[in-house]
């Protein structure tokens, strides 16, 4: 990883194509995204969203099509080591064994980037900036939803990344803490200005932080635009998907 | 299967290429060795005892009927030493140990941990895999050494305790170490190494490779303790082969 690379990336996903067995996921995935941009997907639940950021992290491997950081494919593994990314899980993906000290300074221990004291103190820096005072003793377990969701956005943050992958951010947490989490992922890139690709099927979030968003359904993109484009946009499937709502009095009437 | 074995022989390779990141890996390959060795003591104790005292009943009389139940220390020692308490040991690893690895790094898996390591340049092998190979490797050989013990001891007490065998101790024991000979221990520590591998490398790939939520994680257990069994005693019955012909040369 070099210091010396800009602090944030754009991305180009070029005809990613991916399928498990009979199964195609992603059928010739295109879009980009520029530098510092917040950029969303969204698409209902088995759309392939999050099979697309494991693409974008390296987690898997493409059956065909490419994805370029700064025009660069990285799909050779030394290109993608030189860049810093970091993924928030939609489960949080703490290690329970751990404190929550310990996760966050993981990465910084592991590769013993810093020393020990150096590491508590870059540690509290952080879990003091999404406001997680007093639990870095703590395990994740003893936490909540919420609380466990940004410990690992401060664990994101240690990395220093040029690139935040959010895979279902908000998904388990109240109205409330979708709010935090939403504001939290703006700081950022008002603050490092990194570039962030949030997946997720929250319609609230999705048009709270975008500059951009692309609509996802059955391994496609449908569309990409501003919020407003999109709002404005009559594909059908995306009238039906932001229209969506609970017909309760409908329900009531047949009973 | 061989996509298994493939796999499994690939993850043992790998953790062999990995084994000079054992030391910064150190604390957590204590913290293992304390779960596999400290806390499988008791068990350990307790079936060595039992083991080592059932094959003294079941011999101590058909050598007394002959005559030379003096031999039967000899015969309680090599048992014990050559074969059943690496066996048993390995046996009682597998189900104690094996499963708990498998439950561990499969629960990760599921739930993304693997991945999130992965995503911060942390190899699962270096950081999941190593410590718990490292430190069953060194666990097995000090457990078998104790369990033979343990278990000499078990042979002894019925030895003297039961009126048709009528022993000494000292009979016992003279005996004993008469016919046990250092390459009969070392047959057997080889044994619990070999063993040792077995367990930990079957483990840890049933939990890296778990998919499917907490039935796969049930599932992975359950693969993870019989296959190491049933590999352990085929393992068994070729190193035996290979150490008798050693011992004929």
């Amino acid at each position: 990883m070099t210091d010396a690379a800009p602090h944030s990336i754009q991305v180009r996903i070029s005809g990613l194509r991916k399928s498990y067995g009979e199964q195609l996921v992603l059928k010739g995935i295109d879009f980009s995204v520029e530098r510092g941009e917040i950029f969303v997907v969204m698409g209902p639940s088995g759309s392939g969203k999050s099979v697309l950021l494991r693409h974008i992290i390296g987690l898997e491997e493409p059956d065909q099509g490419d994805i370029l950081f700064d025009g660069r494919s990285i799909l050779q593994s030394e290109v993608a080591r030189q860049y810093r990314l970091a993924m928030v899980f939609q489960s949080g993906a703490l290690l329970n064994y751990l404190t929550v000290g310990q996760n966050v300074g993981l990465y910084l221990q592991e590769h013993r980037l810093r020393k020990p004291e150096e590491i508590d103190r870059i540690v509290t820096e952080k879990l003091d900036l999404l406001g997680l005072k007093g639990v870095k003793d703590k395990l994740p377990g003893e936490l909540s939803g919420g609380m466990n969701k940004r410990v690992a956005i401060a664990r994101a943050l240690v990395i220093d990344p040029q690139l935040v992958l959010y895979d279902e951010p908000t998904s388990e947490l109240d109205p409330l803490m979708t709010i935090t989490i939403g504001e939290e992922i703006l700081n950022l890139k008002a603050r490092i200005h990194v570039t962030s690709i949030v997946v997720t099927h929250d319609r609230e979030l999705a048009f709270g932080v975008a500059d951009r968003l692309a609509i996802m359904d059955d391994g496609q993109i449908l569309f990409v635009g501003t919020p407003d484009e999109v709002r404005r946009s009559q594909h059908p499937f995306i009238r039906r998907f932001l229209n969506a709502d609970f017909k309760a009095k409908a329900i009531s009437d047949l009973s | 299967m061989f996509q298994n074995i493939g796999e499994i022989l690939l993850l043992l390779w790998r953790t062999f290429c990995a084994l000079p990141q054992s030391f910064r890996q150190r604390k957590m390959i204590f913290e293992q060795l304390f779960e596999i060795g400290n806390r499988s003591l008791l068990m350990a104790c307790i079936l060595s005892l039992f083991i080592g005292g059932v094959v003294a009943l079941q011999s101590g009389p058909v050598l007394a009927e002959r005559g030379i139940a003096s031999a039967l220390g000899g015969l309680v020692g090599i048992s014990l030493a050559k074969e059943l308490s690496p066996v048993m040991m390995a046996i009682l690893i597998a189900g104690r140990i094996g499963s708990a690895m498998a439950a561990e790094i499969g629960s990760m898996r599921v739930y993304q941990e693997v991945d999130a390591l992965r995503t911060m340049n942390i190899n699962p092998i270096h950081y999941l895999v190593l410590p718990r190979i490292t430190a069953i490797c060194i666990a097995m050989p000090l457990l078998v050494i104790f369990s033979m013990l343990v278990g000499w001891m078990g042979g002894g007490f019925v030895a003297v305790a039961n009126h048709r065998i009528a022993l000494t101790f000292q009979t016992f024991f003279s005996n004993l170490h008469d016919v046990v000979q250092l390459k009969d221990v070392a047959n057997g520590l080889i044994k619990s190494l070999a063993f040792a591998f077995v367990i930990g490398t079957v483990s840890c790939h049933q939990g890296l490779t778990t998919i499917g939520g907490p039935r796969g994680i049930g599932r992975s257990v359950t693969k993870a303790v019989v296959n190491s069994i049933v590999l352990i005693l085929i393992l068994d019955y070729y190193i035996t082969r290979v150490m008798l012909a050693f011992d004929n040369d």
